[in-house]
Parts: C-alpha cells; sequence; structure tokens
C-alpha cells in the first residue's frame, strides 16, 4: 500500500524533472552546460506567482481548458502503474479509459485554442487534432498486442509480471509495439521528430501555438500537465521494454524511475540528432508506427 | 535457434515497411544491403544437423558478397550521377504505399499457414516473410517512378524469392544458387546501364519520359 502511494507521490513531483533531464542532454549534446534539472519547478513556480491576462473575446471554455486538461492527465495517472505491482484504480478495459481521458485533456485544450479566435492557435488546433488522430490507431493497435499477449483486459496486469514470460516467446512482437509506443509518446508529447517544442515560429508549431494566449498559472498548469503527461508515456514504455525487472518490489520501483531516466535521456538524444519533420511527412511516420503495432498483432494472433 | 530467426524474419519485414516509406534513393540502396545482409544469415540460422555445412557456409557467403555488397556498390555507382534528389512524385502516394504493404504483410501471416507446400514448413514465419518480401518488391516497381528505385523493387521481389528459396535449400544444388545470384547480378548490370542511358540522354532517371522516344 504505501508502494501504492509513493507511486503517485513520485508521479506528481518527479514528472517536472523529465523535461530537465531531457534539456541536460540536448545541452549536452550542444556543449553547453545547461539548465539545472530542477528548472522545470522553478519556472512552474514562478508561473504560478503571475497574475493571468485574458482576453476579451474569450469565454468561460478558455479558463476551463487547463484545468481540465491537468485534471484528465491526473485520472489517467491513477489508471497506470507507475512502477507499483498495481495502480491504485484498475479494473477490466481501463485502457480504453486512459487512452480517452487523455484525448478528453487534449479536446479542453483544442477549444480552448479556438476560443481565442486567433488563426494560428486554429491551425495549431486544426494539427493537434489531425496528428493525434492518426496517432491513435497506432497506440491503440499497441494495446491490443498486449492485451493479447498477456490475456488481461487492465493495465496493471497488462504491464506486469505477465509480461516476462511473453517477452520470451514473443519477442520480436513487443519490440515492435514498444517501438510503435515510443512513436507515439513522441508524437503525444509535441517532441522533436513531429513537433519542436523550442520553437518560436508559429507558422510551424503544433502544440505550442495553441497555448500562446495562456498566461501565469494558466500557463503552469498547461506545462504541469504536459510535464505528467510526458511520464504517463514514459511509464507506458518503460513498464513495456523492462517489464517488471525485478520480483521484490521496491527493487522494480528503483528499476522503474531509473527507467524513467533512460526514456528521457532517448528523447533528448532523438532531439539532438534529428531534425523535425516536414508538417507532410509527420502523418507518414504515425501511420509507419501504426503498421509495426499492426504486424505485432497479426504476429500474436497467429 | 528460434528466437534469432524470429527476429531476422521480422526484422527483413521491417526493412520492407521501411522502403515502402523511404523516399531518397541512397536510404533506400542503404536499406536493400541492410536486407541483404538480414538473408544471408538465414542459412545460417535454419541449417539444421550441419548436414550440408559447405554447401550452407556458401550459399550465405555468396549471398552477403552480392546481396549486402557487391549490388549496392554498384547501384552507388549508377547513380553517383543524378545527385540524391527524392523520388519527387511516386504514382502512388508513400502513406498509401505503406498501407498497402501493411495490408498484404497481414494477409501474409494470416493465412500462409492454410497453404498446402510440397515441403512441410520448417519455420512457420518463413512463408509470410517471403511473400510480404516479394509483395514489397511488386508495390515498388508498380508505384515509384525513377529507374533507381524500380531497381530496388526489382531487388526486393528477388530477396522475396530467396527467403521461399530457403524452402527447398537442402534439395537445391550450390549451382543453381550460383545461377540466380549471377542472373541478379547481371540483371543489376544491364539496369545500371539502362540507368546510366536514360542519364545522359535526359539528364534525369524518370521513366516515364522513356514513353517520349520513338521507334
Amino acid at each position: 500500500m504505501t508502494l501504492a502511494l509513493l507511486q503517485i507521490v513520485a508521479f506528481l513531483l518527479g514528472a517536472p524533472l523529465l523535461p530537465g533531464v531531457i534539456g541536460r542532454v540536448k545541452a549536452v549534446f550542444a556543449g553547453r552546460t545547461g539548465p539545472p534539472l530542477l528548472q522545470p519547478w522553478r519556472d512552474l513556480l514562478r508561473l504560478a506567482g503571475k497574475g493571468a491576462v485574458f482576453s476579451r473575446t474569450t469565454t468561460w471554455i478558455f479558463r476551463a481548458g487547463p484545468a481540465v486538461a491537468l485534471a484528465a492527465t491526473l485520472a489517467a495517472g491513477l489508471l497506470v502503474p507507475l512502477g507499483a505491482p498495481a495502480a491504485l484504480v484498475r479494473f477490466g478495459g481501463d485502457f480504453v479509459l486512459f487512452a480517452y481521458l487523455l484525448g478528453l485533456g487534449r479536446f479542453a485544450t483544442v477549444l480552448a485554442a479556438l476560443d481565442t479566435g486567433s488563426s494560428f492557435e486554429g491551425m495549431g488546433a486544426a494539427r493537434e487534432a489531425t496528428y493525434s488522430a492518426v496517432a491513435e490507431p497506432a497506440l491503440f493497435l499497441g494495446l491490443v498486442s498486449l492485451a493479447r499477449s498477456t490475456r488481461a483486459l487492465d493495465l496493471s496486469h497488462m504491464l506486469g509480471l505477465q509480461l516476462q514470460p511473453v517477452w520470451w516467446t514473443d519477442g520480436p512482437a513487443l519490440l515492435l509495439v514498444a517501438v510503435s509506443v515510443f512513436v507515439v509518446a513522441l508524437a503525444e508529447n509535441a517532441r522533436v521528430p513531429v513537433d519542436d517544442p523550442s520553437t518560436h515560429l508559429e507558422l510551424t508549431m503544433i502544440h505550442e501555438v495553441m497555448v500562446l494566449d495562456h498566461s501565469g498559472p494558466d500557463l503552469a498548469l498547461i506545462q504541469y500537465g504536459a510535464a505528467l503527461k510526458l511520464y504517463l508515456f514514459g511509464a507506458l514504455v518503460v513498464r513495456l521494454s523492462l517489464g517488471a525487472l525485478a520480483q521484490e518490489p521496491w527493487l522494480a520501483f528503483a528499476a522503474f524511475l531509473g527507467g524513467q531516466v533512460l526514456f528521457a535521456i532517448a528523447i533528448g538524444v532523438v532531439e539532438s540528432t534529428m531534425a523535425r519533420l516536414r508538417l507532410l511527412r509527420v502523418p507518414q511516420l504515425l501511420i509507419g508506427a501504426s503498421a509495426l503495432s499492426a504486424f505485432a498483432l497479426v504476429l500474436l494472433l497467429r | 535457434m528460434r528466437a534469432p530467426l524470429d527476429l531476422v524474419l521480422v526484422l527483413v519485414v521491417l526493412v520492407d515497411f521501411f522502403l515502402l516509406a523511404s523516399s531518397r534513393p541512397k536510404t533506400g540502396i542503404r536499406a536493400v544491403a541492410v536486407q541483404g545482409a538480414l538473408l544471408a544469415a538465414l542459412p545460417v540460422l535454419l541449417a539444421g544437423n550441419g548436414l550440408h555445412a559447405v554447401h550452407v557456409v556458401a550459399l550465405a557467403a555468396g549471398a552477403l558478397v552480392v546481396k549486402a555488397i557487391a549490388i549496392p556498390l554498384l547501384m552507388n555507382w549508377a547513380t553517383r550521377e543524378s545527385a540524391p534528389h527524392r523520388e519527387l512524385a511516386p504514382i502512388v502516394g508513400y502513406a498509401s504505399t505503406l498501407f498497402f504493404g501493411a495490408v498484404g504483410a497481414a494477409v501474409a501471416f494470416t493465412w500462409t499457414s492454410d497453404l498446402p507446400l510440397p515441403i512441410p514448413g520448417r519455420h512457420p514465419m518463413l512463408v509470410p516473410t517471403a511473400i510480404t518480401t516479394a509483395w514489397t518488391g511488386l508495390l515498388l516497381l508498380m508505384t515509384r517512378r525513377k529507374a533507381v528505385t524500380q531497381v530496388l523493387g526489382f531487388l526486393v521481389l528477388e530477396n522475396g524469392v530467396f527467403v521461399f528459396g530457403q524452402l527447398l535449400a537442402d534439395l537445391m544444388p550450390v549451382m543453381v544458387e550460383a545461377g540466380v545470384l549471377l542472373d541478379l547480378l547481371a540483371a543489376v548490370f544491364v539496369m545500371g546501364l539502362v540507368m546510366f542511358d536514360l542519364q545522359r540522354a535526359f539528364s534525369s532517371l524518370d521513366t516515364s519520359r522513356l514513353t517520349t522516344l520513338k521507334d
């Protein structure tokens, strides 16, 4: 029980450290020292202390957007085993709820962006909606492959100890799913081959352009939500590729946290070595990820 | 020896998908070289009880030299003049070809176990991989305009035939296999000459320009 609570504490406190690790890795690649690991937390606290500015064209939808997005992400976090053997909430079919809670958060962000009436934000919203629609089959086919290989319908069992023997019998299929989920994680979290989080050109932004009009505490909520979402996808990738490394729960928890750091380092390496894809090529990447998941499912069904 | 063999066959299919989605000829040539190297490992991994050790090693070495080294070098040589231009407008888009490739793979992996084969299957994934690879080659041949990518399609098609041939590896004498590999080399050589002439006549490798030739 303590572990089940500890995983939530680690989730809430540790999530903003992942962007910090990514920033550090990118800085090392560029030959700089880079910001301290705690910088994302400092940014969040600084933003939370500021006042918010609301445009007169916006309505309550704009103000509700960040809160709904963060709440949906937190709720999704309760369904994923974040290092402990099981998640706090689990029931058959909860992976569908997980995917659509994240979808609800995105829906709120898109609505808030449209509510500003800015043409740039409309463009960003259209792109976000399009790419997430293409990423969804990849994620779902991957989750269905997991459900099929572990014969379980809840995330706690799909990503639990049952995964270990499957790696021996159907290793290639699980490897395909892991790669596919990693690509979906890059797309959903607006990381480099799909979107550039540090860009300052509105025409090419996807996610960042949707939050241009948010300020102060609202922006802090959005950035915190983004960090939590990254941590959740990291949890999927880590649990999927490491399995539960050890039977001993505390050891498994430590391995999970180490895996999260490796996940952040991997993203940092991808961001340092790759350029952003042209917008037209992004759906191609995501369809490729769907093809990998579909192929994994075919291998498992055979 | 099951696990490494599974992995090699899955990787072969992955290279197929990659080829369907990639637009740069140079990347494609590299991918075909990687696929050739993977195929060269197949005879060794499939070899049962070492009855035909010499045969197996010769086949693997031959495939490695021809598929993974000679042909890619030749293709690189043939395309060295024609700058790394990407394929501008394939007849069918990349996303659609990738989709058709994935559908082909799904069909191959789902239904080929029902095919009546004269020789009992040596590995359940061998035939589907062969069919997927041949299908990928056909798709590439049909949908791309540039001579280089069409040659790549032909090579992938032949790779599929090679995988299928692994079913019969025990029955086929070395001479037949050597003949197949040599045929391939000759075909690529001829295509290299065609590409060279295309390049000289039209200063591009777009095969659709061939229709402007009269007699």
